[in-house]
């Protein structure tokens, strides 16, 4: 498997009124061809920021993008000009956009809206981009293809236009879809279906998702590889079998605490994370999760933890995995497994 | 079915328009003979009130003006001995709409322009410009630039007539006096307009294909950003095309702005109302060009009469 996708160390801050908001604070990262990552992370941890800078769509007034590099395919593409970009964003990385309600433009068909994407990639003669947007539009799974080419958005449902946005995604053959909380505004049923289309087009286009979500449920339902991200920093990134079975880091323990399991009984409470995550105007020195954390010793509020690796996929930002540090992972491991 | 229905309504509107015209116009001191009262034996004003029905009960006259309305004869002047109502329109009105359509023409061309570019400049210098430019526009009064357009353009530069109506050159500096203050206006909104969607997210999309950002401006931002400014432009063009009183005097021009005004001092009834549904009628009709257009421009809106 060769590597797609590639982030280094980016860093991300915001001007606002208030001061600079260190929004991603140094993200590393990378994507096989052909895989299925999933970035997750509360609000406001940086996941949509760090997709985003991606594809070069921050506004350019507020944002800046401070350091690191985001090489696709063997090249760097942090920084490139603004037609070079143009060339790959649409073309060979594809959004999906987290809020299918307003990513519509309202006034234009939708077919025309995917049609936009063929004419400028593609030398698909003219009267073929049309039969080609059909086509697209059978491939996402909407019924009477033909007639939706030339309806408004207001006249699809919130699942349906969230199709048209993932064909307009895959419309030109991407290597690569940033799927940014495809499922979030979508109600449960859908949002399987939906989900199960993901998992359906990067199969039959052998293509690469990197899926931002802060549900842990659509990770397991449909990624390899897993980043936990927290107050701008990846903390913990493995496959989805070392994160789930056996996570490093507390917050990922957490996270796993706090969602429901079928089967449980009344008494298992969900056990929240307590607190709320740090203040990115000025972001913690040492690990932005101490405070918190139920573990957090001396060392965590002074010094940011350096990644261990625990193996080749494996590996997690907390001093608990120092040598010197107490053993707890197997107290809460065997806590859980309740 | 929409458009018959449309219709109606408009009728009904001119005629509640009419008749409140009607009350109101007769509720004010004074008729149109007043200023002759001390020069003219009692007589003479009799027979002249007679002649023009004014000494009919009220009702009565209303009815005798409605049944004329209908015939779409609005009646004769009574100042103007020898031109009725409907002459005196149909021989201002050309001038005046022709002046309106050349001012809503720049308005609409300069200020859209103006608007988009100070909007995709947000907070930088242009928009700063531009904006200022706009305030300057609305702030400054018409008969104020009229003089300032005259004395440079014309007296001191010499590169249009001072005033007055003939050739086209004639028509360029009211044309601009009007045009400023909806240039203005237009690009004020435009920009507000243009910076509220281009932060949608329909944009980002369109910023995610790859498109180029006049692309995404053109075919994504100006004519969903167009929407709320057409609600401006049906008023603001009935306004422009019914003639101005500043800037028809000013410039000397045959329009019809003036009668609006002389006619309610000497209370030349035929000529109020007459101007006045007038005025209302092409409101109404752009009003409905406004819907139409709204229509055409929005796809969510659909024309349809309650109920259908």
């Amino acid at each position: 498997m060769s590597r797609l996708l590639e982030v280094e160390d980016l860093q991300v801050s915001f001007k606002t009124y208030g001061g600079e908001v260190k929004a991603v604070r140094g993200v590393d990262f990378y994507l096989n061809q052909g895989e299925v990552l999933a970035v997750v992370g509360e609000s406001g941890c940086g996941k949509s920021v760090t997709a985003q800078s991606i594809m070069g769509l921050l506004p350019k007034k507020v944002s800046r993008i401070k350091g690191g590099s985001v090489t696709f395919e063997g090249e760097e593409i942090l920084g490139l000009p603004k037609k070079q970009m143009q060339a790959i964003k649409g073309s060979k990385i594809g959004l999906i956009s987290q809020d299918p309600m307003t990513s519509l433009n309202p006034t234009m068909m939708v077919g025309k809206q995917i049609a936009e994407v063929i004419k400028k990639h593609t030398d698909i003669a003219k009267n073929q981009i049309k039969v080609r947007v059909i086509e697209l539009l059978a491939m996402v799974g909407l019924p009477n293809p033909e007639q939706r080419y030339s309806q408004y958005p207001h006249e699809l449902s919130g699942g349906m236009r969230q199709r048209v946005l993932i064909a307009m995604a895959i419309s030109c053959d991407p290597q690569l879809i940033i799927a940014d909380e495809p499922t979030t505004a979508l109600d449960v049923t859908i949002q399987a279906q939906i989900l199960d289309l993901l998992k359906d087009l990067q199969k039959s286009l052998d293509t690469s998702i990197m899926i931002i979500t802060h549900d842990l449920g659509v990770v397991a339902e449909v990624a390899q590889r897993v980043a936990v991200m927290y107050a701008g920093v990846i903390v913990e990134s493995g496959t989805v079998e070392e994160i789930f079975e056996n996570p490093d880091h507390p917050y990922t323990w957490g996270l796993l605490n706090s969602i429901p399991k079928y089967g449980s009984g009344e008494k298992d409470r969900l056990i929240p994370i307590q607190g709320s995550p740090p203040d990115l105007f000025a972001p913690p020195t040492g690990c932005p999760f101490a405070a918190r954390c139920e573990y957090a010793m001396e060392i965590c509020v002074q010094e940011m933890p350096d990644k261990k690796r625990t193996s080749e996929t494996h590996h997690a930002r907390c001093w608990l995995n120092d040598p010197r540090a107490p053993l707890v992972k197997d107290l809460i491991s065997a806590g859980r497994a309740e | 079915m929409y458009i018959i229905k449309r219709f109606f309504t408009m009728l009904v509107t001119i005629w509640v328009i009419t008749t409140l015209t009607f009350i109101i116009m007769h509720s004010i001191p004074g008729d149109p003979f007043a200023s002759d009262a001390d020069v003219l034996p009692e007589e003479v004003l009799e027979n002249m009130r007679a002649k023009y029905n004014l000494d009919e009960p009220l009702p009565v006259q209303y009815l005798l003006y409605l049944k004329n309305l209908v015939m779409l004869d609005l009646g004769p002047s009574i100042q103007s001995e020898t031109r009725d109502v409907n002459t005196l329109i149909a021989d201002g009105f050309p001038a005046s709409a022709l002046l309106g359509i050349q001012s809503l023409v720049i308005a609409l061309i300069f200020g859209l322009i103006l608007g988009i570019v100070a909007a995709l400049n947000h907070n930088g210098i242009i928009d700063y410009l531009s904006m200022a430019f706009a305030i300057i526009g609305i702030s400054i009064p018409s008969f104020i630039l009229a003089p300032l357009l005259i004395k440079y353009f014309a007296v001191d530069w010499g590169l249009f007539p001072v005033a007055s109506w003939g050739t086209w050159l004639h028509t360029v500096l009211p044309s601009l006096a009007l045009a400023t203050a909806p240039l203005a206006i237009v690009a004020r909104f435009m920009r507000s307009s243009m910076l509220e969607v281009m932060n949608q997210n329909y944009i980002k999309t369109a910023d995610a294909k790859g498109l180029s950002t006049t692309g995404i401006v053109i075919k994504h931002g100006v004519r969903n950003a167009l929407i709320p400014v057409i609600s401006f432009i049906g008023p603001l063009a009935a306004f422009l095309l019914t003639g101005t009183f500043v800037i028809e005097k000013i410039f000397a021009i045959p329009g019809i702005g003036k009668y609006f005004v002389d006619s309610i001092f000497n209370r030349d009834f035929p000529v109020i109302l007459g101007t006045t549904i007038f005025f209302s009628t092409i409101l109404i009709i752009t009003l409905f060009l406004v819907d139409i257009s709204y229509r055409i421009v929005d796809p969510r809106i659909k024309l349809t009469s309650k109920g259908d």
